[in-house]
């Protein structure tokens, strides 16, 4: 064999893998002859398989909203065109909320995407760098003039988001972590969510839109007055003090510091 | 630190409390380091309370020997860094190909044995061992078709990539049984002529009779208990080599931690037996 043709041959093979419908007049004589074997479609089911188990596995409420059936089917969709970038199989599937946006027939249930967006937070939480969160009581002892100096960065394992037009995290709550009573109908509004890992499991919090702006303000740096005053722009009645015990008993934040040293034309 | 010749057992999540307090006597655990590579969280931390108790072995999926490329470099230092962390008894890999122009494939895929392959393959293994630092061992993977190009028959090959390497072998019985039924090859020959002083580790599992194709071709599924005639083929192999680790390798359709306890057992009560017949 030629010095190329261990390269030829994987490309040849990783092909033919993910694209049954050609013929073998496609391929090289030496892959045709491969996937004209019946033994052949183990690589190719397995290979299918082990990524569509791995993305029902990781979007369980996507799944259980659609079935099985239409779930798997979608995956093999998403599969080609996105095999894994790396082999932790436990992450696999990041752009998946992102392709059913565009899938055609999930046309009909636009909060599909939303949902797998919430089953991806949960699997970023997961898997997230371990961090010890900021207490509560570390926060109290602050004085008013201290806490408004002070920046709560957000937990390694946080992720929030606001959906303005589906309540996205009732519906993923209702697949994700399944009971009885859930039969009770829904009221379609907007919702938000923040979910986070602080210790050994992932966790989730309703957050209304100025808890959103405040924890994104929170993550770009700004001090809790900052985050505060971001908050009030989207609802001038936020309740902060709520909203601040909130975040604090979720274990929201990782690190906490103090902006002690203004420039001396700032003082 | 090194293994026992003992039995050890694939470790799967749904078993981690039945592991964790299972009796620590000889008995050690084998992932798939591909599973752990995450920054944190309760996967590590499981990991790090069966690994207080037990010896740990590291059995990769996809580093990717046999393509043409060389291992990739984020993954090699994630793998580094598991050992680092777990300090595995074992650490072992496929004689296969997955990851590819930047796209795993979760399959062992195969290549025709030529001596470009060797070369190529031989490199990527000493690329690898050096990141470690500890020599790894390259398991026989399963095979389903026949592949033109074969320059080398696999025992040779394994036997030369040891030599250049200093890798040591795994040695999975299952798919000696799954290869030699697919491709009209004789398993016993294979097991007999296998080089027994380099085999680190021995895998032991189940498999399955394809759905349309039934008992011509075999499938690797790791989803049954192990087979009396691999049984039968692990007995041979131990009363000639002697006792080496053993895994009881299962990964789907997972019984209790208890039925798994049973074919460990049976793997332990063959490990003794050469001790046995020496006392």
């Amino acid at each position: 064999m030629s010095a190329a043709s261990l390269r030829q041959f994987q490309d040849g093979l990783a092909r033919a893998l993910l694209e049954p419908e050609l013929s073998p007049d496609d391929y090289a004589p030496e892959i045709a002859r491969l996937a004209a074997q019946p033994a052949f479609a183990v690589y190719r089911n397995t290979v299918m398989k082990g990524c569509i188990d791995a993305l029902q596995a990781n979007y369980p409420s996507v799944a259980r909203l659609v079935g099985e059936e239409w779930f798997r089917a979608a995956a093999a969709v998403y599969v080609r065109a996105h095999l894994p970038a790396h082999p932790t199989l436990a992450v696999y599937g990041e752009g998946f909320a992102d392709f059913l946006v565009g899938f055609e027939p999930a046309a009909e249930l636009p909060y599909l995407p939303g949902v797998a967006r919430l089953d991806r937070f949960w699997t970023e939480a997961h898997t997230a760098p371990d961090e010890m969160p900021i207490e509560a009581a570390a926060v109290a002892r602050l004085g008013p003039e201290a806490l408004a100096r002070t920046v709560l960065r957000p937990h390694a394992s946080a992720r929030w988001s606001w959906f303005d037009a589906q309540p996205i995290a009732t519906l993923w709550r209702r697949n994700r972590y399944p009971q009885d009573g859930d039969e009770a109908e829904i009221d379609w509004r907007a919702e938000g969510v923040l979910v986070v890992r602080p210790g050994g499991s992932v966790g989730n919090v309703d957050l209304d839109a100025a808890g959103c702006e405040f924890l994104d303000a929170c993550a770009s740096g700004g001090t809790l007055a900052d985050a505060a005053a971001a908050a009030l722009t989207v609802d001038a009645h936020a309740d902060l003090a709520h909203l601040m015990s909130q975040l604090l008993e979720a274990g929201t934040f990782g690190r906490m510091d103090h902006l002690d040293h203004y420039p001396p034309e700032q003082r | 630190m090194s293994v026992a010749p003992s039995a050890g057992l694939g470790l799967k999540p749904q078993h981690f409390d039945a592991a964790l307090a299972a009796p620590a006597d000889g008995l050690w655990f084998e992932v798939h380091p591909e599973n752990y590579m995450v920054a944190g969280g309760p996967r590590l931390a499981w990991l790090e309370a069966i690994r207080a108790r037990h010896p740990l072995s590291l059995h990769g999926v996809a580093l990717s020997l046999a393509a043409d490329a060389p291992p990739d470099a984020a993954y090699l230092a994630r793998l580094a860094a598991l050992v680092d962390r777990f300090e595995p008894a074992l650490v072992s890999e496929h004689l296969a190909w997955s990851t590819w122009q930047g796209a795993y494939r979760p399959d062992l895929l195969p290549f025709p044995r030529t001596s470009q392959a060797l070369t190529r393959i031989a490199a990527n293994v000493e690329r690898a061992q050096d990141a470690l630092g500890s020599p790894i061992a390259l398991e026989n993977p399963s095979h389903y078709l026949v592949i033109d190009g074969h320059d080398w028959d696999e025992i040779d090959f394994l036997e030369t990539l040891a030599r250049r390497t200093g890798c040591g072998l795994l040695l999975d019985v299952n798919n000696v049984f799954v290869s030699a039924r697919n491709l009209g090859l004789s398993a016993e020959a294979y097991i007999d002529a296998f080089p027994g002083a380099l085999v680190a580790e021995i895998h032991l599992a189940g498999h399955t009779a394809d759905p349309s194709l039934g008992a011509a071709l075999l499938v690797d599924t790791h989803d049954a208990p192990v087979d009396p005639a691999v049984w039968a083929l692990y007995e041979r192999l131990i009363a000639r080599i002697g006792p080496r680790p053993t895994l009881i390798e299962r990964d789907d359709n997972l019984p209790a931690f208890d039925e798994l306890m049973k074919e460990h057992a049976r793997a332990e009560s063959v490990l003794r037996a050469p001790l046995r017949r020496a006392a």
